[in-house]
Parts: structure tokens; sequence; C-alpha cells
């Protein structure tokens, strides 16, 4: 990650080959009071990989990623990122490891423009200091121009030119969810974590999105993992499946195996007792 | 406005990103400060300025700075006229112990105390939000005034109680006391004025102002962004406060000449509110559009509003009563503009400029 070399298009070079293993969960128990929203869970994210997240509604899916961006403290098991072992992380220090996420309901700055959003996912790799700032003309604004640039070139990937200056209270819920995309990428993260990309949408919509989920994922090299409801589309886009069912895994594996899982069609269709 | 960007187009980021966009704009500012500047010190006479421009200044400051704690950051505060006290008492005491130093240097030095202050006071926004911050600085305010009144090193053991400011100068010129002409103190504080929004202006536009909104838009989101709440707050909070204390230390210095510690109390509070709250949050234009209509507008009522009376009804009326309307009306606007347009006076602003941009048609 070099600052001052601020395009996409730079890889980051990490020491991790495509293949390896990026993220490992360990053991993971997350309880609230009494409830159990994760019991002992444990999988692995290989760098370069589209990993899906699957399961009905309450399994735990949105725990687990608010757990692995360190927004939920898990009373047992350990997260393993870049062969860093971590066990209680702030939200703070898991962005700058180089995690990104996106939210279910979605999270945009209202007030602010796309391009502000899209700056605001940024704000790690900008470093002028106060004063530089107040005075602006010079090293700041050249700063804010550089990164710009960067910006300028994801707003372009996404196709939104056309609400650059837009507030995003006003937009559509399709575009905010493409911006809020946007904001999450400009963080150049290594992992990318997306809360259902797709839901609320219409077909066409869809199609849109898996396109640039694809793209993100073969263009930057960005290690994704998603969580969505959309069958036909977790089938297409993930290289692998886990799912989750009462904050237990029941099935891991490629999408077909998955598919193929008793328990999981079980879990899905319900079973009489 | 009818001037549109039509034919202007961009060809930098640098000029995409500029605070005036359009040239007409451009002018147009440079043409109200060479008015401000220039027009009125020349032309405006001894109460324009004393009684009107320079209080109008001293408190659109102020607003500014609550402005960025309140409606770039989201925090809410009430301790605004404490703030502004601490900046007064702190020139105060720096301008006793160095008479010689250049006046303005203690003006703007009195904001570093005031913003360590306003930081410290700031700490409990980590932890809670809304009403129950309201409710902490409101601490903060009643604490301070306690200690402005208490603490009598702080006005120099005077029997009265009140902080009386020196004769003091500036580049050789007599600044502050009785025998400072009018033309300078406002020259003094349109200066300090200007060039604090400008700065303001910067920031907002900057990374650390962008951290402001983030953290006031969606804080968790904000924080997996990579913003930390910690110094996000505590930034807003001590640059609002350096504000409001530059902001007091004029009001006591340039504008009043003497001060006791009523002039900073809640009330100085709940008066920079109402001017954000009626100008607009988040909003540098409407600060000065704020404290124009909250500090302006009563004047006007007060010295007009009496011979009209008498002049289209059979009754008089007093100069008091004519104050007692003006504060209903001011009363009936704030509940309006909170009702129908909660971003104030500048938001309809942008609204009008965009109905004309487009005038005759509705869009």
């Amino acid at each position: 990650m070099n600052a001052h070399d601020p395009h996409l298009s730079t890889k980051f070079d990490d020491g991790i080959a495509p293949g390896e293993e990026l993220l490992h969960v360990d053991n993971i128990s997350l309880s609230f009071g009494g409830v159990k929203a994760i019991t002992d869970i444990s999988f692995n994210v290989l760098k370069g990989e589209i990993r899906a997240i699957i399961g009905p509604n309450g399994a735990g899916k949105t725990s687990m990623l608010n757990v692995i961006n360190g927004f939920y403290h898990p009373q047992e098991g350990s997260i393993t990122f870049r062969g860093e072992k971590r066990t209680k992380m702030k939200p703070y220090e898991a962005a700058t490891s180089g995690i990104s996420r996106t939210f279910q309901n979605v999270a945009l700055f209202a007030g602010m423009s796309t391009l502000d959003n899209i700056m605001a996912g940024r704000t790690l790799k900008m470093h002028k200091n106060f004063f530089w700032q107040m005075w602006r003309h010079g090293p700041a604004l050249q700063e804010e121009i550089e990164h710009r640039k960067v910006v300028e070139e994801i707003i372009e990937f996404l196709e939104i030119e056309a609400i650059r200056k837009e507030p995003v209270g006003t937009l559509p819920y399709g575009l905010q969810k493409r911006v809020e995309l946007g904001r999450a990428l400009a963080a150049e993260p290594d992992l990318l974590l997306l809360d259902e990309p797709m839901a609320g949408m219409n077909l066409e919509e869809k199609e849109d999105m898996s396109r640039f989920i694809i793209d993100v994922n073969q263009q930057y090299g960005t290690t994704i993992a998603l969580i969505e409801h959309d069958m036909g589309v977790v089938m297409d886009l993930a290289d692998r499946v886990i799912v989750l069912d009462y904050g237990k895994k029941i099935g891991d594996g490629l999408p077909e195996d998955v598919q193929a899982n008793q328990d999981v069609i079980d879990a899905y269709l319900g079973v009489s007792h | 406005m009818f001037y549109r960007e039509a034919g202007q187009y961009k060809t930098s980021y640098e000029a995409d990103s500029a605070k005036f966009p359009i040239r007409q704009d451009k002018w147009f500012i440079w043409f109200y400060l060479a008015i401000a500047f220039i027009a009125i010190p020349y032309f405006g006479g001894q109460f324009f300025l004393d009684a009107i421009m320079i209080p109008f200044l001293v408190f659109a400051l102020a607003a500014v700075g609550l402005n960025i704690l309140t409606g770039y950051t989201g925090q809410i505060s009430l301790g605004t006229g404490a703030f502004m006290g601490v900046g007064a008492y702190a020139c105060y005491k720096m301008t006793l112990a160095f008479p010689d130093v250049n006046i303005i240097v203690f003006i703007i030095a009195s904001g570093i105390f005031s913003a360590i202050i306003g930081a410290f006071f700031g700490l409990p926004s980590l932890r809670i939000k809304g009403f129950y911050l309201v409710v902490t600085t409101l601490a903060a305010q009643f604490f301070l005034e306690w200690a402005f009144i208490r603490i009598p090193w702080l006005y120099n053991y005077n029997p009265s109680g009140a902080i009386e400011v020196p004769q003091r100068e500036a580049f050789g010129v007599i600044v502050t006391g009785a025998s400072a002409s009018s033309e300078v103190r406002y020259l003094v504080v349109l200066s300090v004025v200007v060039i604090m929004t400008w700065f303001a202006s910067n920031i907002i536009s900057g990374r650390i102002g962008r951290s402001w909104m983030m953290i006031r838009d969606m804080d968790i989101a904000a924080e997996l962004m990579g913003v930390r709440p910690l110094y996000a707050k505590l930034s807003a909070f001590a640059v609002s406060s350096f504000y409001c204390g530059v902001a007091g230390a004029l009001m006591v210095f340039i504008w009043q000449g003497a001060a006791e510690v009523e002039v900073f109390d809640y009330n100085r509070s709940f008066q920079i509110l109402f001017m954000i709250i009626l100008g607009g949050l988040g909003s540098l234009l409407g600060c000065f559009l704020g404290a124009a209509v909250i500090f302006i507008f009563p004047i006007i009522i007060h010295n007009i509003l009496p011979p009209i009376w008498a002049i289209i009804t059979p009754w008089t009326m007093s100069s008091s009563q004519a104050d007692l309307v003006a504060a209903v009306m001011i009363g009936v606007l704030i509940v309006t503009f909170l009702i129908m347009e909660p971003h104030g006076l500048a938001r309809l602003w942008a609204i009008m400029k965009q109905k004309l941009r487009v005038w005759p048609f509705p869009y």
C-alpha cells in the first residue's frame, strides 16, 4: 500500500498468493445474554475467492460479519487475518488492516454527496494534518485531487457519473447500494464484506450488481465474502459457500455440494420433527 | 440570481472542487468583501458599526463555531456561552500579564485555552448522544459560569467582579479601550471573522471535515471506514470551542469593552443555538444569515415599529413593547423553521437559487 501511488490498479503485495488463506475464523461463539447467536463456527476465506454465507433468517450471518470486522466481540474463538491472530479488535483496526464492508440496510452518509461518500472511503489513505487542511491550497489540495482521481475511477467503474454531485439521501435504493459498494471499494480492501448487496432489487439491478461484484473480484483481485438470499445469484457468483442455521454451520463447500446437502435442504424447506 | 454555469467548463478536479464553481459567484463574493472592507467603514457611521456590524460579526463567528460542532459533527452543545467566556477571560489575563504584546495575538491565542476546555467537556460525547449530551454540556456551562464568579484571580480581584478592557494596541493602532475608533475595531473584527470563516470552510471541505460529517450522518459506518470517534469528536469540540473562544474575546475586547459573567450565561448559548437553527445547520452561510436575523431583526423592530404603529393605529407603542413584539416574532420564526425547513435560511436560499435557475419552468 503505497500512499504516493493511490491508483486502484496497483495491487497490494501482502505476501499472500491467490488461493492461500486470507482469513481464518476459528471456533467462534457469540452470545447476547442467554441468546446464542453463533455457536462454534470455523471457516476460512481464501485470497481471491468469492465466499458466500447463506442461511435462513436469524441464522447468524450478519453477526458473523460483525464479528469479522470487529463490531462484535465473540466470547470464544479467534480470527486470523493475513496471518495475524486477533481476539478482540476494534472496527478501526479492522479497517486499517484492510477489511471493508457494506451494510444490509444502506448506511450511507445521507447528508453528503455521492462524491463525498466515496471520498469518505479513502479517509484512511489521507494523511495531511489539520494545518494543511486549514490552508487547503498546496499539499492538502494536492492530496485531495490525487484521491479524487481514484474516486473518479471508481465512479466510472460503477457507472454512476451522472449522480456524482447528488446528495445520496435523494437517490433511489438501487443506486444507493451501488454508491455504498463504491465507498467500500474506495478503501482498497483486501477483504470486502457485502451484506445482502442485492436485497430488494429488481432483476436488472441484480444483474448489474452481480456484474460489478465479479468485476471487482477479477479486476482488482479483491477477496469477497458476501451474504445473499437469492440462491440463483449465490450459486452463480460464489466459489465456495458456507451455510448457517440457528448459529451453527451446517454446510461448507462448493455450490453444487451445498445444494445437494440434505441438512441444507432441510434447513431451507423445513422438516417435520 | 439569473446566471448559471452554462459555458463554464471545468477542466481540472481543482476547478471542479472550488468553493464557488460559478464565476459570477466568485465576483459577487469579492464584491461583498469590498463593500464590507471599504464601503461600510467609510459610510457606516458610528452607531451602525458599533451597535450592528461589530456584534453581528462576533455572533456570526460564534455561530460558525457552534455550527462546526452541531451542524457538521452532529453533537448538540449548550455550552457555547461558557466557551466564549473562557476565551474572554483568557485574553484578559494574558493581556494583563503582557501589556505590550499585540492584542490580536492574544485574541487568537485565547481560542487555544477555550479549545482545551472544550475538548475536555467534549469527553462525555464519546459515550452519550443527543439529549444526554446536551445536559452534560449544560453542566459545563454552569460549572464554568461558577468558576468565572468564584475564582477572583480570573477577573483580577476587581471588586465589581467585571473585567474591564484596558487600552491596547496592534500594529501601532489603538484597538481596544475607550479611545479606539469604531472603524478600527470594525476592521479588526471583520478581518478575524473573514479569515477564520475561510479556514473553517477549508477544513470542512477536506478530510477532517468529511470525517466530522461521517460521524454526524452514520457513526457506525464512519468507524468501519476508519474514522476514530475519539479523534473526530474531540477535534470537533476543540475547533468549535476555539472559534467560540475567539468570538468571546472579540465580544468583550472589541465590542463591549467590559463584561460581567452574565453575558456568558446560558441565554447566550441558546441565542447562538437559535442562530444556527434559523440560519441552517451545516452551512457557513447560514451562520451569517442566522446571526443577522436573531441579532439585527430585533434592533430594526425596536427602531421602526413604534413610529409605524403610531401612523397606522391611533395608539402609541413604546420601544420596550416593540422589543416584546420582536421576541414573539423571533420565537414564531424559530418554531416555523423547525417545522417547515429544518435546514434553515441557507436551504431556503439554495432552493430559491435552484428555482430561479430553471425559471420560468417548474423544473
